[in-house]
């Protein structure tokens, strides 16, 4: 890290040595404070778009994700209240409800931050009815599949592969919950010249979305893949 | 909350599931004796009983609302039972049940499948069991659950510590617990 200014900050009541440029959930990181994430990963740049991460700032109503918001000298932040737990579960259940998840024929059963996350946070159901629209599975490529029913759309593969890989073949399309990972310019993946088959987007996959076929989910996964991969870099 | 003998009236319920559920329940082994201190069953695929009984005090339903019959049965469960319990997957969330829901005509093409492409002899769709419902259903866009106990199956560890808990008058806390799948 290059030389910057220290900031203090209080997490959770405790004096915390952050840096200029930290994020709160960096700073909180470094501490080994908690702050339950989905669409974070280490060596990835922020997204700010699953809101589990959300904490309290003193002084604001507000409600900060806490990875896309820097620390600022003073920043007295709270990471577990009744309200973020409620928040927390409110988000959790609407992301399960926004596809048809159905755990027990995932391939990622057991291996899952969504469920993980569910678990967690004690979502025992879901207050809204489910979407059930039907999504495409693209089966085409040799061994990576992906499966939009089971995407939550927190961009880990289009990341994965646009900042470590550095080939920029997924992007996403649409908006809202029409919102849709595509492949080139929304091809099938076969035909994409693009893609270099690095598996990355299936390492980085938080659920049962982008996985390699006939392997373990177990094996497939590496969350420190990213960090690694940046640390050689010398980033 | 006192049925006969000082005990709660207890039911089970065996809808669009693969009794799995249940199986879980009585994998509680001998601490299901326990359990059976407390409770009078009075309906379950456990017994031999044909109409669900009226003054229940607590209800456990497997599997997810698939059919007419599933349909009228958990409205006039619900209307009996002072305290409903949705356990396992298929009955909180709709789990595989409703697998069908995202298909045009889900029903019909399931039966179509199961009835007509894949029939070696005789093919023809049944007509006299019960009408399968358009889209199958959890519970709880149904009628008003009142705890749910997630999981493919839930383990029997955490069905008894809910019923426990809910035997005991006491909110069962699912944080760190419920696991779906």
């Amino acid at each position: 890290m290059s030389v910057s200014s220290v900031v203090k900050i209080k997490i959770d009541g405790v004096e915390v040595t952050a840096y200029e440029g930290d994020t709160i959930l960096s700073a909180a990181k470094r501490a080994s404070i908690y702050i339950p994430t989905l669409c974070y990963l280490d060596g990835l740049s922020s997204y700010g778009g699953c809101r589990l991460c959300i904490v309290e700032v003193k002084g604001s109503p507000k409600l900060f994700p806490s990875c896309t918001t820097p620390v600022s000298n003073g920043m007295e932040i709270i990471t577990n209240s009744e309200r973020l737990r409620k928040f927390r579960k409110l988000t959790l259940g609407l992301i399960l409800s926004e596809k048809p998840h159905i755990c027990s024929i995932c391939v990622a059963n057991g291996h899952c931050e969504l469920q993980d996350l569910a678990k967690e946070f004690g979502v025992d159901h879901l207050r809204v009815e489910r979407e059930w629209t039907a999504h495409k599975i693209d089966l085409t490529h040799d061994f990576l599949v992906i499966d939009h029913n089971r995407c939550i759309l927190c961009a880990r593969c289009i990341r994965a592969c646009d900042e470590i890989e550095g080939v920029h073949v997924l992007d996403m399309k649409m908006r809202g919950k029409d919102s849709q990972v595509i492949v080139d310019m929304d091809e099938d993946w076969a035909s994409s010249r693009s893609c270099t088959s690095c598996r990355k987007c299936a390492r980085v996959c938080p659920v049962g979305a982008i996985y390699v076929r006939d392997k373990p989910f177990s094996e497939i996964k590496d969350k420190e893949m990213a960090k690694f991969i940046l640390s050689r870099r010398g980033l | 909350m006192m049925g006969e003998l000082g005990k709660i009236n207890f039911a089970t319920v065996w809808l669009s599931g693969c009794s799995g559920c249940h199986m879980s329940f009585l994998d509680q082994d001998e601490q299901i004796l326990d359990l059976a201190q407390k409770i009078q069953l009075v309906y379950s695929p456990l017994m031999d009983a044909k109409i669900f009984p009226e003054n229940v005090d607590v209800t456990v339903v497997e599997g997810a609302i698939g059919n007419e019959e599933q349909l009228n049965l958990i409205k006039k469960i619900r209307k009996h039972t002072k305290i409903l319990i949705a356990i396992g997957d298929c009955a909180v969330t709709g789990n595989m049940v409703t697998l069908r829901n995202a298909l045009d005509d889900g029903a019909g093409a399931i039966l179509k499948r199961a009835y007509i492409e894949t029939a070696t002899k005789n093919p023809q769709i049944p007509n006299d069991v019960p009408k399968l419902l358009e889209r199958a259903r959890p519970l709880n866009e149904v009628i008003k659950v009142d705890y749910f106990i997630p999981g493919c199956p839930p383990s029997a560890h955490l069905i008894k510590y809910v019923l426990t808990e809910i035997i005991s008058g006491r909110t069962p806390n699912m944080e760190g617990k419920a696991k779906y799948g």
